[in-house]
């Protein structure tokens, strides 16, 4: 893989010791040195003038690096290589284009507390503010969307700065973090070798909750007539999935997720709710809306779950789990706010609590809602093909740790909706920005993270492939086995859900009057495509691709009339969802 | 178009009666409940480096927290910085600016100040010079100092709590006011109590 095949291979015994680490002789090496320090093993990026001596000395270093197509790719394969494996992902770009290239990738990162480190090339110091050739104040344009960002000014300490965004990015709530990388700096001699990587002091998250309030919150428990936890994305970056589910069982309460949480609880248990929100489970939308205490942990109360802020639980008393205080009583009032880590409180609770609430009548209510309104679609041969049957029959095919990642659309609906998730890190999608074009560089980076044998399954819209479509050529060159489903509808499809709902039907700039032939295009990259648009067609197609040792690509001509249902509109109740277009 | 998916009509749902106000407040569903404005007084201490007031006021910016003042100046460490901010803003919204604030790595620690800490302002007045001796005379109720004098106008400095600039600036209107600065409150907590 990458220029780094060249080398000889790592044996099993040395693999997680440094090898050769670099030598810092420069500001760029003691960039890349500080990165060995801190266990970094790949990087995605795109080369250019200013980020030149950070590739330079690159070249004798054992990080793998993988060169992608355009730089959005790289903070997205960044981005997903951290959901998958848990260490942070580093994307590299050069200064100006480059560096706004990047911007995308990050402002996701940061809306989905990835933790990506993008290391971006800079003008010398000499040229800053002169509008020099390819300079932009990247600092400025990423402080919004950065959990930190540094402008590098010296190379005796460059080292230690991007050793501290490592650190910072993956410490207490992620987020992506920025080092801008003055050529002059990189450029610059130095010896001084950067020490272990560490957090700013003034950044010292706290772990545990206090005591009194995990006694309060565990007396509010007990007495809930209705309880019910929601895991958001929190827990899956807490690696707490399985104490949280511990916890969900030991007590018997009920579970719903977030769509970033999903994973959390295996989505077949008898308490899992599914995932709640614009187009979440009619069930866990009424459960929602009908808990009397909602034990929340690890999620920011986005509006797409919430729907309006006025009706969301309105009866329910608030536990709020989460590291990051700034998210307490940010959108929804905490009653019992706990911050610290999601593990650690679950387990404080776990301590506190003597009894669990007595719920027998609220899990049957649940149970009904499940059988009331069912995840459910019509089939019939003589129509065109529907998507849901597409994600099942990929979702049968593959196995229950099999990676999916999907760009932004219907296509992420459905796949969230009908593939049955049941491990953490095993759904990669772009939740709180919502970025069209993430499904395949993330398909990427996850293979990159993901172990041996674990299938990486990228679902996508006809509109979010064309995004970023130029990112094949880079599976190809590296031989990633991943698959693409791509869902076409010939419509960049919700939309058109959304003008048909909300926009009499007049479907402006939503469809292609021409799309290219996907199969194809993938054959010129050098992939494998199929074409799809028959049910009969489905299992062969999907078993030859999922076989297939390279990147393949299906394209699945489907109902292009299918619209997304469950579906709460903007801002109303959650469990005044809409079943069909005439319920809207 | 699809048929979509089975299960009773939202109107066939049981309905729960409870509301949230605007702030994610559970509230009594008969009366209105939303927080009132009001003002705070935030010190924040942060580290001496580039960026920091441009992050800190970006993240106002962002959030659409109005800012009525903003005042920032070095400490007797180098390596710090003093930032009073005034914002009028509902209780939560208050909260939210002070955890956010917290939040930016550079800010070392915020503290929002006693309503009796001691708040200043300074402003700098130019009015027309045709009076300077009645110009003069208000200076001095209160408590200014003429700092500028020439031909046309008469500039003054006036040091105190908001209040009292307003209230000199209503004054000094007569005269006809030229120009007019106003540096925002920079305040500290009265007696040995610490700032931040
Ligand atoms: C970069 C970007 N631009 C625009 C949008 C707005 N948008 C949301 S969904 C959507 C349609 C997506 O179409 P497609 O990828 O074909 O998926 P489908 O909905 O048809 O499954 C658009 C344009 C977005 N989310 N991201």
């Amino acid at each position: 893989m990458s220029e780094r095949t060249t080398q000889p291979p790592e044996t099993e015994a040395d693999s997680d010791t440094e090898t050769t680490p670099t030598t810092v002789s420069s500001g760029a090496t003691s960039v890349v040195r500080a990165l060995e320090n801190t266990g970094i093993e790949v990087m995605f990026g795109v080369q250019g003038g200013a980020i030149m001596p950070v590739y330079d000395a690159l070249w004798n270093s054992d990080i793998d690096h993988v060169m992608m197509a355009h730089e959005q790719g790289a903070a997205h394969a960044a981005d997903a290589y951290n959901v998958v494996s848990g260490e942070p992902g580093v994307c590299l770009a050069t200064s100006g284009p480059g560096a706004t290239n990047l911007v995308t990738g990050i402002a996701d990162a940061n809306m989905d507390s990835d933790a990506v480190v993008a290391l971006t090339g800079q003008v010398p110091q000499s040229m800053v503010g002169s509008d020099a050739f390819q300079e932009t104040d990247t600092t400025g344009i990423t402080a919004p969307i950065t959990k930190n960002n540094y402008f590098a000014n010296d190379a005796d300490t460059v080292g230690d700065t991007v050793g501290e965004a490592v650190a910072l990015a993956g410490t207490g709530r992620p987020g992506p973090t920025l080092v801008d990388l003055p050529k002059d700096v990189t450029n610059a001699e130095t010896d001084r070798d950067p020490g272990m990587a560490q957090t700013p002091e003034t950044y010292m998250p706290q772990d545990e909750a206090d005591h009194a309030d995990v006694e309060t919150a565990a007396r509010a428990i007990e007495a809930a007539d209705k309880p019910l936890l929601l895991f958001g994305g929190g827990v899956v970056k807490a690696n707490a999935a399985e104490t949280a589910r511990e916890f969900a069982t030991a007590y018997d309460i009920p579970v719903v997720t977030t769509m970033p949480g999903i994973g959390t609880m295996p989505e077949d248990h008898d308490l899992c709710l599914s995932w709640a929100g614009m187009h979440g489970t009619g069930y866990a939308n009424m459960a929602i809306n009908h808990t009397d205490l909602l034990i929340a942990v690890g999620t920011r109360f986005d509006d797409r779950l919430t729907g309006g802020i006025e009706s969301f639980a309105p009866e329910a008393e608030v536990i709020h789990v989460d590291i990051d205080p700034a998210e307490i009583s940010k959108n929804i009032h905490a009653d019992y706010p706990l911050i610290g880590d999601a593990g650690r409180v679950l387990e404080q609770l776990d301590g506190a609590l003597t009894t669990a609430p007595d719920a027998d009548e609220w899990r049957e209510q649940c149970l009904a809602w499940q059988e009331e309104y069912p995840m459910d679609y019509a089939a019939p041969d003589d129509e065109p093909l529907k998507p849901q049957f597409v994600v099942e029959a990929l979702d049968e095919a593959t196995s229950d740790e099999a990676i999916v990642t999907s760009g932004v659309g219907q296509h992420q609906m459905w796949a969230s909706q009908y593939w049955t998730f049941r491990e953490p890190r095993t759904w990669v999608s772009s939740h709180g920005l919502g970025t069209m074009g993430y499904g395949l560089p993330a398909a990427i980076g996850a293979k990159m993270a993901a172990d041996d044998g674990e299938e990486v399954v990228c679902i996508d819209g006809d509109g979010s492939f064309l995004m970023t479509v130029q990112e094949l050529s880079v599976a190809v060159r590296e031989d990633l086995d991943i698959t693409v489903a791509i869902l076409n509808n010939e419509y960049i499809g919700m939309v058109r859900q959304w003008q048909d709902a909300f926009f009499e039907g007049r479907h402006m700039a939503a469809g292609y009057s021409w799309i290219p032939e996907f199969d194809k295009l993938a054959e010129a990259f050098g992939a494998r495509g199929w074409r799809v648009d028959d049910y009969d067609e489905v299992a062969d197609a999907v078993e030859e691709a999922l076989d297939y040792d390279g990147p393949s690509v299906v394209d699945f001509h489907i109902d292009p009339a299918e619209n997304v249902y469950p579906m709460v509109p903007s801002g109303g109740a959650n469990d005044k969802f809409a079943l069909s277009e005439d319920q809207l | 178009m699809s048929d979509g998916l089975d299960g009773p009509e939202p109107e066939e749902r049981p309905d729960p009666d409870g509301r949230r106000n605007s702030q994610g407040i559970r509230i009594d569903p008969e009366v209105e409940a939303e927080p009132e404005d009001r003002r705070a007084v935030l010190s924040a201490l942060v580290k001496h480096e580039p960026g920091v007031l441009a992050n800190i006021s970006g993240l106002f910016r962002r959030r659409q927290f109005n800012i009525e003042s903003l005042t920032v100046g070095p400490t007797t460490d180098p390596d710090r910085a003093r930032i009073t901010l005034e914002i009028e803003e509902s209780e939560p919204g208050i909260e939210q600016a002070k955890k956010q604030l917290q939040k930016l790595v550079p800010v070392i620690a915020v503290t929002e100040l006693e309503p009796t800490a001691i708040r200043r302002e300074l402003a700098l007045i130019k009015v027309d010079g045709s009076a300077p001796d009645q110009v003069g005379a208000v200076a001095e109720m209160y408590d200014g100092k003429t700092v500028d004098v020439s031909q046309e106008s008469v500039t003054v400095e006036i040091t105190g709590s908001e209040q009292k600039i307003n209230a000199a600036v209503e004054t000094f209107g007569r005269f006809g006011i030229h120009e007019i600065v106003r540096t925002g409150t920079a305040a500290l907590e009265r007696g040995t109590r610490k700032t931040t």
